[in-house]
């Protein structure tokens, strides 16, 4: 492949400007179809609720901790919207969106944040990869089954999710250079939204944008405005495409912007200004989206209602089922440690057996 | 005919190899040069570069990438080259190859083998000789298993390919050379057994890996002083086979672990702990431990005063109360 055809463009891909209206800086990518982009619309509404929902729960107790992806809502819900049911999404903790955008359950996606276990789905049903916590390993994870599936000859991809601060770690180099020398069918979709818990992009990479670290891993890469949700999609599809034609992995920066905080548990004023935040809600994606659908008649007044009571009765889901408790059985810890129970475990777990009944 | 502990090993795999097509082996070097331990020494030319490759070198990247690779159905077995050079791969080994069947409550297990070549007593330069198990069998959902003969090493390598849970398996480097009549029929117990290797009645010396022969050798050597000391090989350092290793000292009263690995915060504590509560009325002297010094491992020059010997063992177990003489503490 030559340098060339690996070089993302010089500026993020973009179709939609920050009022709505169709800019002509996509370098020929495809607009993706009109019931795509109002599914991605339905789906960004409903995102937003949620994580709204999960935010108002955290105060409540209900959830030990929820690492807000508000604003990046066109990544998470592209991330999702692109990958075909035999594909694999391999998902971070700031990702619950893109799960739910996947069609898991909120349930299934709050178990880790409310301390129930680890991983509240099926990943080998859902083709979900449980959120990962430390930073990058999945990416090795996704190149691994990327190739497991093309070696299989199962017309597959693996999209691993990461951001900005994990581009720094070792495994996401790994990863991109296992993938790229083995051709595995992986996509890594890096939504850099400027700060890695309190550390700025400019302290994190001396990197002008983080696609161009593609070219030296000899693998294709693409920055595209994240927070245009037409055009992650777009860049989203392509590389998909790419991928799944045996052509090789992608890499794809989305320059997008975290408005709320780490978590609920961090304190954003400390580390950045008032006006950077509001300077980044001017670019909100959703509103983007729906003055861009509306302008061109294809989303109406109804259909928006529709969709924020959609999302509304979804928030009472998310509500009722963060308020039931669901019991938890002390006896399951020792359920999974191994496939083959070691006779420690069994001892031990007749030791809390006895020690519950007593 | 002989076969070498590495011999032993390249037919476990090539034997895996065929019995089984989810099975691929893989790291650095492990194509066509063999391994720098020739442990893979002509299983890509025999059986293609798609079931024994060469990949980058980047061994957070081996495990990690083998981590999918078992989520997509396949076996890897892969090698980390030496003990230090796996440290990088330590997130992975330790945060997903361990948690992974457990994160996912049973829904994706990771039946995968880490091959380490580990411990010294081969004159390497330093990172070439850490005896790392401590770190692996504090690690709950691994199994860390180690052979001490040649057989072994062809039998629990192939019970660790076939179990469905991960295996770091640790190889003494410096008993790959060593050999013996090896039948590969399987005739060692189960992976998870402990075996003795010499029957005694006096005392019971509890060793693996590269210090089962050494122990061996002290076992010769006690019958001079009047000793007759039973050999117990654990094989599997996790989970821990309590059964052999509890009747074993019940029977003899005494014990002393050898281990290559720095004694402080080391594995043989585990085994002196876990002994002295099962065999407390049965131990004429408390449960002693002769290992490694709490140092970096040394340079090659110097590694012989780190390395437990028939020597030092000895006179460890001439501590163990045989006339009522008090223990005298260890350092």
């Amino acid at each position: 492949m030559s340098v060339k055809t690996l070089l993302p463009s010089a500026t993020p891909v973009r179709f939609l400007a920050e009022d709505g209206s169709r800019v002509e800086l996509h370098e020929g990518y495809a607009e993706p179809a009109e019931d795509r982009l109002k599914a991605a619309y339905r789906l960004m509404v409903l995102g937003r609720r949620f994580d709204v929902q999960a935010t108002a729960l955290t105060k409540q107790g209900r959830l030990a901790v929820y690492p807000s992806s508000a604003g990046q809502e066109a990544c998470q819900v592209a991330a999702a919207l692109t990958l075909s049911e035999q594909d694999w999404l391999f998902p971070t903790y700031r990702d619950s969106v893109a799960l739910i955008a996947r069609g898991l359950q909120p349930g299934e996606v709050l178990t880790l944040l409310r301390g129930d276990a680890h991983c509240g789905y099926d990943p080998a049903e859902t083709r979900v990869a449980p959120q990962c916590t430390p930073l990058a390993t999945q990416t090795l994870h996704a190149a691994g089954l990327a190739h497991a599936m093309q070696r299989r000859g199962e017309d597959a991809v693996a999209l691993a999710l990461i951001g900005d601060g994990a581009t720094s770690e070792g495994d996401f180099h790994e990863a991109l250079n296992f993938a790229a020398v083995f051709k595995a069918p992986a996509v890594f979709f890096v939504q850099n939204n400027r700060y890695a818990i309190s550390v700025p992009f400019e302290k994190q990479s001396a990197a002008e944008a983080l696609a161009y670290k593609g070219i030296g891993y000899g693998m294709r890469a693409e920055q595209v405005d994240g927070n245009d949700a037409v055009a992650v999609l777009a860049v989203l599809d392509d590389a998909v495409r790419h991928a799944r034609e045996g052509k090789g992995p992608v890499l794809v920066e989305a320059h997008t912007y975290r408005i709320d905080a780490h978590t609920n548990a961090d304190d954003a004023t400390r580390y950045r200004e008032a006006g950077e935040v509001e300077k980044w809600r001017e670019a909100d994606p959703l509103r983007r989206l729906e003055t861009y659908l509306k302008g061109r008649n294809a989303l109406s007044e109804n259909e928006i209602e529709l969709c924020h009571a959609e999302a509304e009765e979804f928030a009472q889901t998310v509500r009722d089922t963060l308020n039931a408790e669901p019991e938890l059985d002390p006896l399951s810890l020792f359920d999974h440690v191994y496939a083959e129970p070691t006779r420690q475990l069994a001892a031990q777990r007749a030791a809390l057996e006895a020690e519950l009944e007593a | 005919m002989t076969t070498t502990m590495a011999q032993a090993l390249n037919a476990a795999l090539r034997d895996a190899l065929k019995d089984d097509d989810r099975v691929l082996v893989f790291g650095e070097d492990v194509g066509a040069l063999g391994g720098v331990f020739r442990v893979t020494d002509g299983i890509t030319a025999d059986f293609g570069e798609s079931r024994c490759f060469d990949t980058p070198l980047a061994e957070s990247g081996i495990v990690g990438f083998a981590v999918g690779m078992a989520m997509g159905g396949f076996r890897p077995v892969v090698e980390m080259q030496f003990d230090a050079f796996a440290y990088p791969a330590f997130e992975q080994i330790t945060s997903h190859v361990a948690k992974l069947r457990n994160r996912t409550r049973g829904a994706l297990s990771l039946p995968m083998v880490i091959r380490i070549p580990y411990a010294g007593g081969i004159g390497g330069v330093e990172h070439h000789c850490d005896s790392s198990e401590a770190y692996y069998t504090h690690t709950p959902g691994l199994r860390v298993v180690t052979p001490g003969t040649a057989q072994d090493a062809y039998d629990l390598l192939r019970d660790a390919i076939e179990s469905p849970d991960p295996v770091v398996f640790l190889e003494p480097k410096a008993r790959y050379w060593s050999g013996e009549e090896v039948s590969f029929a399987r005739k060692s117990p189960p992976m998870d057994k402990a075996v003795v290797r010499r029957h005694g009645k006096d005392v019971t010396l509890i060793a693996y890996g590269p210090m089962v022969a050494t122990a061996l050798e002290t076992a010769e050597a006690a019958k001079d002083e009047g000793w007759d000391v039973e050999v117990v090989d654990l094989r599997s350092l996790s989970p821990f086979d309590d059964e052999t290793v509890t009747a074993s000292v019940r029977r003899t009263g005494r014990a002393v672990v050898v281990h290559e690995a720095a004694g402080f915060g080391g594995y043989g504590a585990e085994v002196v702990a876990r002994v002295t509560e099962q065999c407390f009325h049965q131990l004429h002297a408390p449960v002693l431990r002769v290992t490694g010094l709490d140092i970096p491992y040394p340079a090659p020059k110097l590694e012989r005063h780190t390395l437990p010997d028939v020597d030092r063992i000895l006179d460890t177990v001439a501590r163990l109360q045989w006339n009522d003489t008090p223990v005298v503490a260890g350092a």
